[in-house]
């Protein structure tokens, strides 16, 4: 018998396949007998869009377990769907603006960012009156004594919400999503961190994990939605949801309550006694970078 | 005058524990869609040790002579067109719980927005609608409305500046 013969016969066992085989069946021996059953779980766990009603069940009581044991206090993690008839939209008064970047902060208490390294979902760029809307020139680092500045105005820029989002469009592995009351959402277990949707996003409204995320237990924010502020992990994208945990509860957004000005409206598109399709109806209303054709549900307007 | 002090007590708590404690209050009609809503205005933010205004005004006699206040009332800094008026444009010399219209209508503190309203007129639109001004509750259900003497100082109604809260770590100094 030649070598040759030996070689190319599929019936007879090789090397090749006798390495893979015996690699296989120790891998899956080595990774039921060394990891946890919850580790396991989770590492086989679908994206959230393939689960079933009871398997999101078995999640968040895992996730609920693993967060309350982390941070030491009762979190919930609720899966809660949208509210029948509802798109949301948001308009922000550029007239009123005063650039006190109070929005900014309580969107962090309220969203469970990693506060070392930060992350920051609202961006508050100051421009100079005399130019107008100005990106290249504009400043979010500004650092006066007191605001508004004199000569300046203010223009918080975070997700708009597009009804046409590139990011959605660009993203391999289909962990972000429109839900059916318009927000964009990121399923962080299905994330794998390639940052595609921040290059593909023309707001720069995405924010990357870099490092470990640090939320200190006394600041951690137990009330939580799947889709949006639960505590995320190193190598993952996140991005504003319009508090989706209080959205579908009915409440407004962090940022519509803190604001000291009034400056921030939210409501349902589709209700044409909303606040929102008022300033939609009879308010000067821009969004940004129209010709991109993202088509943001983020309407600045001007009260006066 | 014990009960009295109670009632102030009483506003003053309920005040500080939410609007939607307070149930007593104003009706409005929104005019924004077809449909009207009820919509309740909080109180207005009187401190206990001025309102009613009648506990000291009720036996002074009237001096409607513009002049510097120099006994009491000297802390308000009148920067409301003050140039054209003076506290009996919006004050009521004879019903001191009470502020007038341009026409001498009376209005009560609680229904401020009326006074404001004169001038403002946009503005008491916007309001009334939830454009202009704050809205707390829930976006699809009961709202809590502010009064326009919640935000700006009727007196002085240009909001003062702030300090800011801190700038973003540049992404320089994110390790």
């Amino acid at each position: 018998m030649s070598i040759k013969k030996y070689i190319h016969s599929p019936s007879k066992l090789n090397r090749r396949t006798f390495l893979k085989a015996a690699g296989i069946t120790s891998s899956a021996a080595l990774f039921s007998a060394c990891v946890s059953k919850e580790a396991r779980e989770a590492f086989l766990k679908k994206d959230f869009r393939s689960l079933s009603k009871d398997e999101i069940g078995v999640v968040i009581k895992r996730l609920e377990a693993q967060y309350t044991q982390k941070y030491g206090k009762s979190f919930s993690v609720s899966a809660k769907e949208p509210i029948p008839n509802t798109f949301f939209g948001y308009g922000l008064d550029i007239s009123r603006c005063i650039g006190c970047r109070k929005c900014v902060y309580a969107c962090v208490d309220e969203n469970n960012q990693s506060r070392d390294p930060q992350i920051h979902y609202i961006k508050v760029l100051e421009m100079e009156k005399e130019t107008g809307i100005d990106f290249i020139h504009a400043d979010m680092y500004y650092d006066h004594e007191e605001v508004p500045y004199d000569g300046h105005f203010y223009l918080p820029v975070a997700c708009q919400q597009c009804k046409n989002p590139p990011c959605v469009k660009s993203c391999p592995v289909g962990a972000t999503w429109t839900e059916p009351d318009g927000i964009v959402v990121v399923d962080y277990d299905w994330c794998i961190g390639c940052r595609t949707c921040m290059a593909a996003c023309p707001y720069g409204a995405r924010q990357f994990n870099w490092g470990k995320p640090h939320l200190p237990a006394e600041d951690a924010n137990p009330d939580t939605h799947f889709l949006g502020n639960r505590p995320r992990s190193k190598g993952v994208v996140e991005k504003c949801t319009f508090c989706i945990q209080r959205v579908r509860e009915g409440r407004y957004p962090a940022c519509v309550e803190v604001c000291p000005v009034g400056a921030r409206k939210f409501g349902n598109l589709l209700d044409e006694t909303s606040e929102i399709r008022y300033i939609l109806e009879n308010k000067r209303v821009i969004i940004l970078k129209e010709e991109l054709n993202t088509q943001p549900k983020f309407y600045y307007f001007y009260g006066t | 005058m014990k009960k009295l002090g109670l009632a102030v007590l009483l506003f003053s708590f309920l005040l500080l524990t939410g609007y939607q404690a307070v149930a007593s209050n104003r009706i409005l009609q929104q005019t924004a869609g077809k449909e009207q809503v009820d919509i309740q205005v909080p109180p207005p933010p009187l401190s206990e040790d001025i309102y009613p205004c009648t506990m000291c005004h009720a036996d002074m006699e009237v001096n409607l002579e513009r002049r510097e206040l120099v006994d009491f009332h000297e802390d308000i800094v009148l920067k409301h067109d003050e140039e054209n008026r003076w506290c009996m444009d919006c004050h009521d010399a004879n019903n001191r719980d009470f502020l007038h219209s341009a026409s001498g209508q009376l209005i009560s503190f609680e229904e401020s927005y009326k006074l404001c309203g004169q001038c403002h007129g946009p503005k008491l639109r916007d309001w009334k609608v939830g454009i202009h001004g704050k809205r707390t509750g829930s976006w699809n259900g009961q709202k809590q409305y502010l009064l326009c003497v919640h935000c700006h100082d009727p007196h002085s109604p240009k909001f003062p500046k702030m300090k800011p809260e801190p700038a973003p770590q540049k992404p320089g100094k994110i390790k």
